[in-house]
């Protein structure tokens, strides 16, 4: 089946609770909405460093995660925020890491491109393109010798697809069966360059040449996206192996903030996805269509999902810096 | 040494092998992943019978995926397992870097001392072996250089047993280089029902002395014993100290033996340039100044890629000979 191009109908969400989907519609608007926070802040200068957005992608990091358990593993990328979020973090404890402040889920000594959170198995964001990719099979690994019944899931965008890791840890995580789940979010540009400038053939049939069930979705549909994660977690649960899902997106910024032009495309193209592929509208509409919300529930949520992002802001700004000792602090564990 | 009472003789590679058996006994979270680990027990035999004994959950053949494997097992670490992880080479420490030094090395820190990760990656350096310039490099200064990781250079089986139990105990990515030529080695190590170890950071005097200092490490301990017993006959005392661990460094063992002396040579296998040579001389110049009568000499790998030709790798390795002419020249002020 070829899930690319679905309709949010496709997904029938009759078949799933009302509080269910209204809870998908929450995170991917509390994605959007801290991420947006984000830009604002970063643009005031009270962010130091870097940060890259993943407006747009909601969908996939809500559909993945919603279909994962609170001790299942997650590897991110430097996009990551919205894998964070989707896990299971507190938004107050990410804004105190952004700021690099002391109560951040790193200390602040992360930040943006390393935020983990070990309570709920986020093993972290990573800079190094790809490099989650081998460390996520290992929890998997890891998961399978201690005979646990967790998965792992290995988040990376279409940029890490040609990253030598990819084949070593496909490979030896088809040999052994592990419980890991490779989902690619092709966002469709890597850095300033479209995916067919740099990525050869059908990606699907990376996976499909280790005999790992490779599958190609709409990752603009969140109920899509959670079916398909869905399937290849049950399969990882229960000894199966593991699966590849390559999920079509789009990120609505540049690849990072000082990618402001964004001269590698039109804005029309962003025009089209925005305003035809939205994850959130389109979700919303459906809701309202099947009768779970009306137009003022969805208000109600709106200015809930911004009073919460505010409220954390303001945990982060009352945050303290870390006191300068901490430099020295957690280069070796005892 | 310590316990002596029920000691045998042992091979280097007898003595690698028991601290993994012991080990593997007492934590089942310590798996072993590797090139030809398991049903081969290892290219250089040191995994012989660990298979057998563990099974093939915890000793794991695996694909030529240097990267791969430290991979998994930095994500094996993080989440409760106890992976060492075998690279066969020193050399093939390149295709690792990324898992070793940006991931590995950092995770602790990054993570604000939430995820620790208790690896050993065991590797083997040194020349001498006719292997040419990809199996003959000795690159621990490299991962001595990175906060975060730890580097372990045993030179004695009781040493390499010792150490290698601290550390598969340890929290932290430790690096384990074995000289492949010391492997057949023989000397006294306690026997099995000596459960001892040796804590990192603890150099160890291999030979007491009153001129001069020779600070050697790994294989090139044995240099320095040579080159101390042709002195002896010329009455040189030269004291030969192993730092053991280059990260801890015993500075403070270094230093006090070289205030004795006054007089100190560095010999390590690696390049000279940049090299576990010059951090050492480093740290003995600047904190046994008023005590030194020479300036610290050193004496690294010659600066050229390892050549294969048996006459020319043996010019690139230090050699008790020219260890000999060094000594002379620092206790007698020339060569």
């Amino acid at each position: 089946m070829d899930l690319a191009t679905s309709k949010p109908e496709a997904a029938p969400a009759a078949r799933y609770e009302k509080t269910f989907l209204v809870n998908l519609y929450r995170q991917m608007l509390s994605i959007r909405e801290f991420e947006e926070q984000v830009q604002d802040l970063y643009n005031r200068t009270l962010i130091p460093g870097i940060a890259h957005l993943s407006c747009g992608q909601e969908a996939v990091a809500v559909g993945v995660c919603s279909a994962l358990q609170s001790d299942d593993y997650i590897t991110s990328t430097h996009r990551g925020h919205g894998h964070c979020l989707a896990k299971g973090a507190d938004m107050g404890k990410m804004f105190a890491e952004l700021f690099g402040k002391v109560d951040g889920y790193c200390r602040g000594k992360g930040g943006s491109m390393h935020i983990a959170n070990q309570d709920v198995g986020n093993l972290g964001a990573n800079a190094i393109v790809g490099a989650g990719m081998s460390l996520a099979t290992g929890a998997a690994l890891s998961a399978k010798l201690q005979k646990t019944t967790r998965v792992s899931v290995c988040f990376f965008g279409d940029g890490a697809l040609n990253q030598g890791i990819l084949l070593e840890s496909m490979n030896m995580a088809a040999l052994w069966r592990l419980p890991v789940i490779y989902v690619c979010e092709n966002n469709q540009y890597g850095e300033y360059l479209p995916m067919e400038r740099v990525t050869a053939g059908d990606v699907a049939k990376r996976g499909e040449a280790f005999d790992i069930p490779s599958t190609k979705a709409d990752g603009m549909n969140v109920l899509t996206v959670y079916e398909c994660a869905q399937r290849a977690i049950s399969r990882a649960r229960t000894g199966q192996g593991p699966s590849f899902l390559v999920l079509d997106t789009y990120r609505y910024y540049g690849h990072g903030m000082s990618d402001r032009n964004r001269a590698y495309r039109s804005r029309e193209e962003e025009r089209h996805w925005r305003e035809t592929r939205d994850p959130i509208m389109r979700f919303a509409a459906l809701l309202v269509e099947n009768g779970h919300l009306t137009t003022k529930n969805l208000e109600l949520i709106q200015a809930e999902v911004r009073e919460e992002t505010l409220a954390a802001i303001e945990f982060g700004t009352n945050s303290p810096f870390p006191k300068p000792e901490e430099v020295a602090q957690h280069v070796y564990a005892d | 040494m310590s316990t002596l009472t029920e000691a045998r003789e042992i091979t280097f590679a007898q003595a690698v092998n028991e601290a993994l058996r012991e080990e593997m006994e007492r934590d089942e979270k310590i798996i072993i992943l590797g090139e030809d680990v398991a049903a081969a027990g290892g290219v250089w035999k040191l995994t012989e019978g660990l298979l057998d004994r563990f099974g093939s959950d915890r000793v794991l053949d695996t694909p030529i995926s240097e990267g791969g494997i430290a991979g998994l097992g930095v994500g094996a670490a993080m989440t409760g397992m106890r992976p060492i992880v075998e690279i066969m080479f020193g050399d093939f420490l390149t295709l690792v870097m990324d898992q070793l030094v940006n991931q590995a090395a950092k995770m602790y820190y990054m993570s604000g001392g939430r995820y620790r990760v208790p690896i050993v990656i065991r590797t083997t350096l040194g020349a001498g072996r006719r292997l040419a310039a990809q199996h003959s490099q000795s690159l621990h200064a490299w991962l001595a250089h990175i906060p975060g990781l730890k580097v372990v250079l045993p030179s004695t089986p009781y040493d390499a047993k010792g150490l290698l139990k601290t550390a598969i105990r340890d929290n932290n990515p430790v690096i384990f280089f074995e000289d492949k030529l010391m492997y057949q080695k023989k000397g006294q190590v306690p026997s099995s029902s000596d459960p001892y170890t040796i804590p990192f950071g603890q150099a160890d005097i291999k030979r007491e002395g009153s001129d001069v200092t020779v600070v050697a490490t790994s294989s090139m301990v044995y240099v320095a014993l040579d080159a101390a017993e042709a002195l002896a006959a010329e009455n040189v005392s030269v004291e030969v100290i192993d730092p053991r661990t280059l990260t801890p460094l015993d500075e403070e063992g270094l230093v006090s033996s070289v205030r004795k002396t006054s007089r100190c040579l560095v010999i390590d296998e690696g390049y000279q340039r940049f090299g576990v040579t010059a951090e050492i001389a480093a740290v003995i110049s600047q904190k046994a100044f008023y005590h030194l009568e020479a300036p610290v000499e050193r004496m690294g790998a010659m600066d050229v890629p390892v050549p294969f030709s048996p006459v020319l790798e043996d010019q690139t390795i230090p050699n008790a000979d020219r260890v000999v002419g060094v000594v002379r020249r620092l206790v007698k002020g020339n060569g």
